[in-house]
């Protein structure tokens, strides 16, 4: 057993299910580095052929919003219903828009 | 004092009207511990569960059967990987759960610390430990902490094969010769059993049950998911034409469900303890995998050292 804790960086990985899509978060994984964090997130989360292309990002380099500021940042916008088109009204008889 | 108790209570509330918690969100001390040591267990599950399977890789009777086990041995690997993740979005450490396990501190499921004598023990495994694994896996797609919930929802879509690859197995031996069908209805003696404790404890026996159903943990209690997992699991045997080891298995129909008999808890407790059939079989091949893999996290440190330096010589 390992005497000293030195447990790999750990990776955030995304994937684009097929062109025409986002990359998507489907979970982390440790490696040494970026390229062997490739590889894991290969056999890992593409075992059903879920991907085409992967990305690898430490979790250390993500910069995430904290739960605390959820009212301040985004209740703001929920009041602002002219920001939809439904707000707006338009007859019938102009058809679609 | 107050706040804590407003604060737990808001977090209540909001697991009450069905919200997912995320990792940063505030939560329970009381639920991190739960949800640290639950998903933790079922990682190492996932590990071990490994074992009495990898056990007939090279011994599988076609290349059909062969390709569909290591599929299925490296799908449980992924789940426990999947598994160890989720845990570490709780704040626990990688390493100290590996470590937790190698040294036998860590608990996994029992079931796994059963033999597999014969090839129809990997059908049996398949059909009715998957299957049973599948119960409560189903219901913890739909628990309260996010990222628990994603790992399973991710891990139902992938083990639905493992229960079909089973059962085909169980299917091709209960149509073959004699000796074929006395092979399969021996595994279904020997894993019928183990099966239902799987689902663990009664539930007035299930001391922490009630706390882990109020915070949305659990969606169904112990002997719910036991009882759906045999009125299920009946039919199949039926079908096989191979008898459930149990004579006081009865259809109920006013219940609408099957009695069944008791479950001999002195035995569960037992293979708990660490006096199973396998328990230190189990634990001598874990400890002997890490110990063999040492070289190679050794050499991917290596190089990742040697590739960090020679990108900075570059750029200098």
């Amino acid at each position: 057993m390992s005497k000293n804790k030195d447990n790999w960086k750990i990776w955030e990985v995304f994937i684009r299910s097929r062109n025409g899509l986002s990359h998507k978060h489907v979970g982390s994984l440790h490696a040494p580095d970026a390229e062997v964090a490739l590889k894991n997130a290969r056999d890992v989360y593409t075992r059903r052929s879920e991907g085409i292309s992967i990305w690898v990002v430490p979790s250390e380099a993500i910069t995430a919003s904290s739960p605390d500021e959820k009212e301040p940042l985004f209740t703001p916008a929920d009041d602002k219903v002219y920001r939809h088109p439904t707000f707006y009204d338009i007859p019938d008889e102009v058809g679609h828009m | 004092m107050t706040t804590e108790m407003n604060l737990e209570q808001k977090f209540q509330d909001y697991v009450d009207a069905e919200n997912k918690i995320e990792p940063k969100d505030w939560m329970p001390d009381r639920y991190r511990k739960t949800l640290i040591r639950q998903i933790s267990q079922h990682a190492h599950s996932e590990v071990v569960g490994m074992l009495p399977e990898a056990n007939w890789i090279t011994r599988a009777p076609s290349l059909r059967r062969k390709v569909a086990l290591l599929a299925k041995v490296q799908d449980e690997a992924g789940h426990g990987l999947y598994l160890y993740s989720a845990a570490e979005t709780l704040g626990a450490d990688r390493q100290d759960m590996v470590e937790d396990l190698l040294s036998g501190k860590a608990k996994y499921s029992s079931i796994f610390n059963y033999p597999t004598p014969t090839w129809a023990d990997i059908g049996a495994i398949g059909w009715l430990v998957d299957g049973a694994a599948i119960a409560n896996q189903v219901m913890l797609c739909r628990t309260s902490y996010g990222p628990y919930s994603r790992a399973m929802v991710r891990i139902c879509k992938e083990e639905s094969f493992h229960q079909r690859q089973g059962y085909e197995i169980m299917m091709t031996l209960a149509r073959g010769t004699e000796k074929q069908k006395q092979m399969a209805q021996e595994a279904l003696n020997r894993w019928w059993w183990p099966s239902l404790m799987m689902f663990g404890p009664t539930d007035d026996e299930s001391p922490n049950s009630a706390q882990s159903m109020k915070w949305k943990i659990k969606r169904k209690s112990n002997d719910q998911l036991r009882q759906e997992f045999i009125d299920k699991t009946v039919p199949q045997a039926e079908f096989l034409g191979l008898q459930v080891p149990d004579p006081d298995l009865k259809w109920n129909e006013e219940r609408g469900h099957y009695n069944f008999g008791t479950i001999d808890w002195e035995e569960f407790y037992n293979v708990i303890n660490g006096n199973g059939k396998c328990n230190k079989q189990r634990m001598d091949a874990r400890n002997k995998a890490h110990d063999e893999g040492e070289w190679v996290r050794e050499a991917a440190n290596a190089y990742a050292l040697k590739e960090q330096k020679r990108k900075e010589q570059v750029a200098a």
